[in-house]
């Protein structure tokens, strides 16, 4: 039963794919979080970001309808995502617990304590600009959440890839590529689907950016994760991933003829949320397919320990 | 100063558990939810027989803080019962082994959280609600925690889980609340064999490196010790185990990392994505002006 060191290195160099494992068991947990609550987040929450800077941009543009969107999706968008995050707790009366402390380590506080600012933000705005109240300070509000617009684009992707679910961790370095460009084409798909074509151009060239970045990260993920990358292309993963590339480049290519036609436009900003939704839930479902097969935690540590000859490198 | 930022107070305690003497017993997964009054499965199918050899446990969770793992593995009858490793005593039967029959080696460990040296639990916790004892052991406050399940998918061992009727999280305590006035924890105490034993990790250390080279001496080369390295991707646990077989088979994770360790890679990776979000909402609004 027992092997030499060397002979076990040299096995798991040749055929990757065998490992041993305890009855088939998984090692790791999967993810305790429901669904659909914190796939949602993480949509509603990029989306509500790449809209409020897109607002904050519109308006010192003097794009108004462009930035009465903007700033209407970031608020609602955040609120819901905070709904979200507060319903996903097993004891939600507590959710200000979130709050208790600023810990750097943890990138669930830190991420609350964007995702608290922000919310505020972007709703002070937004209630500015339907009451037409205390107009400078709902500017500077909106402004204040444009700033941290961004930061809400990718603190998820860190939040998922700051634990132990093979997916996501082997993952970390394209998850923040693949959720910046997720939500940007997110944002832009709002601003197609309720703002006049005369207004829509930066929405038209962020989505297109977006969905270069979005294509690309998920491209790297499909492949160039070892055996790992088998849980972004296969299953209830590999469905929605699939999908959502679809959805974007669908997205992509309406959103060219949306000068012209309204219905273009209102497909192309359906499909690019469409697209945010199965990304969100995708990468989502590669996580959890990765925590279920010890494979996956297996088999990159067995391969890790071959490259560096040591433990823990 | 210790690894886990305490000053040197009190001295580091944790378990050795010898899985070569265990004999399957089980008595400390019934001390342990004994004394600290953890419930039966949230499934109540949960009590099935599982059908893994003797093990109807399953995994560690919120509501198994100790597992017994059971692994049936055919092996020459010439390795069976030739050292006190395997020979627990048992009476025998039938005729005397031939050189190429084929035998069953038994293989059971008691698990139980690690209490890392660099926990990922306690440092994924945003509440705070995980925090690090004076004995460097790692515990969930039940009154701080708000049941967020961050710690359950960060650890790399699959320890810490939701209870679900209960919403929060919970683990072995390393009965914090029996060190605390100098008694063994439950599961030690029960061990009839002293495959679980407790004490001061330094002290625990080296009597796990005296009993790995006994059992090498005596033949058993495949012995070897699981998270006694303080250089590991957990910085060595508090809670480390003596192996008969590689770790996978137990299921443990051959070479675990607190992922933390990642981390500010990770927020320079996400900063740079977000600066790239920044500049493409500014692009995308170059000569938008009206
Ligand atoms: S084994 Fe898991 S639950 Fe226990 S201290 Fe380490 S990370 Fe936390
Ligand atoms: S579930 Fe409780 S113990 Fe776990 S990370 Fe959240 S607050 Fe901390």
């Amino acid at each position: 039963m027992s092997r030499a060191q060397p002979s076990r290195r040299e096995r798991a160099m040749v055929e990757p794919a065998e490992f041993r494992s305890y009855y088939g068991r998984p090692i790791v947990k999967e993810p305790a979080w429901e669904q659909p609550d914190v796939p949602l987040y993480l949509f509603l929450g990029g989306t509500a970001g790449a809209s409020a800077s897109m607002a904050t941009m519109a308006r010192v543009s003097g794009l108004p309808k462009l930035a009465r969107v903007g700033t209407l999706v970031a608020a609602g968008g955040s609120l819901a995502s905070v709904a979200a995050l507060i319903h996903d707790l097993g004891r939600p009366e507590r959710f200000l617990y979130m709050l208790r402390v600023f810990k750097p380590t943890s990138p669930l506080s830190v991420g609350s304590w964007i995702l608290a600012p922000f919310s505020g933000l972007a709703t002070a705005s937004a209630a500015s600009m339907l009451t037409g109240r205390l107009r400078p300070i709902g500017t500077l509000a909106g402004g204040a959440a444009g700033l941290l617009g961004p930061a809400m684009c990718t603190y998820t992707a860190v939040l998922l890839a700051d634990t132990a679910t093979p997916a996501w961790h082997e993952g970390r370095g394209d998850l923040p590529v693949l959720f910046a460009g997720s939500a940007a084409t997110s944002g832009a798909g709002a601003a197609l689907l309720l703002v006049p074509a005369t207004e829509t151009a930066p929405a038209r060239r962020l989505g297109l950016a977006g969905a270069a970045a979005e294509l690309a990260a998920g491209h790297r993920l499909e492949h160039n994760l070892g055996v790992v990358s088998e849980t972004y292309r296969g299953g209830r993963a590999g469905t929605l991933l699939k999908a959502g590339k679809a959805l974007t480049a669908l997205g992509a290519g309406l959103s060219l003829l949306s000068k012209r036609s309204r219905v273009a436009a209102a497909a192309a900003g359906a499909a690019y949320l469409a697209a945010g939704v199965c990304t969100r839930f995708g990468v989502y479902a590669a996580g959890v397919a990765s925590a279920r097969d010890p494979k996956y935690t297996v088999v990159p540590q067995r391969e890790r320990m071959a490259r560096t000859g040591s433990p823990g490198q | 100063m210790s690894e886990s930022g305490y000053a040197d107070a009190q001295p580091r305690m944790g378990f050795f558990t010898d899985t070569s003497v265990c004999i399957g017993c089980k008595a400390c997964e019934v001390a342990c939810k004994e004394w600290n009054a953890v419930p039966a499965p949230d499934d109540p199918s949960g009590m099935d027989l599982l059908g893994l050899s003797y093990d109807n446990t399953g995994d560690l969770g919120a509501n198994n803080w100790r597992h017994v793992a059971f692994i049936e593995q055919q092996v020459p009858a010439s390795r069976v019962n030739k050292s006190d490793v395997d020979n627990l005593g048992m009476p025998t039967i039938g005729a005397p082994e031939q050189e190429d029959d084929t035998g069953v080696r038994w293989l059971m460990s008691s698990d139980v959280c690690k209490h890392c040296t660099h926990a990922a639990c306690l440092d994924v916790c945003p509440t705070g609600a995980l925090f690090r004892t004076e004995f460097d052991t790692v515990v969930v406050q039940p009154d701080i925690c708000n049941g967020c399940g961050y710690c359950v998918p960060a650890c790399p061992y699959g320890v810490i889980e939701k209870r679900e009727d209960d919403g929060r999280a919970f683990k072995c305590t390393l009965c914090y609340d029996r060190i605390g006035d100098g008694l063994e924890p439950a599961c030690a105490k029960a061990c009839p064999t002293d495959s679980i034993q407790y004490g001061e990790v330094s002290e625990l250390r080296q009597r796990a490196v005296e009993r790995k080279q006994a059992l090498h001496a005596d033949g058993v080369t495949e012995a070897r010790l699981y998270g006694d390295d303080p250089d590991d991707g957990v910085g060595g646990t508090g809670a480390f185990f003596l192996l008969l077989d590689e770790p996978e088979v137990y299921g443990l994770p051959p070479d675990p990392v607190v992922t933390t360790r990642d981390l500010p890679a990770m927020w320079r990776r996400a900063g740079a994505a977000a600066l790239g979000v920044a500049a493409a909402v500014v692009a995308s609004f170059a000569g938008a002006r009206r």
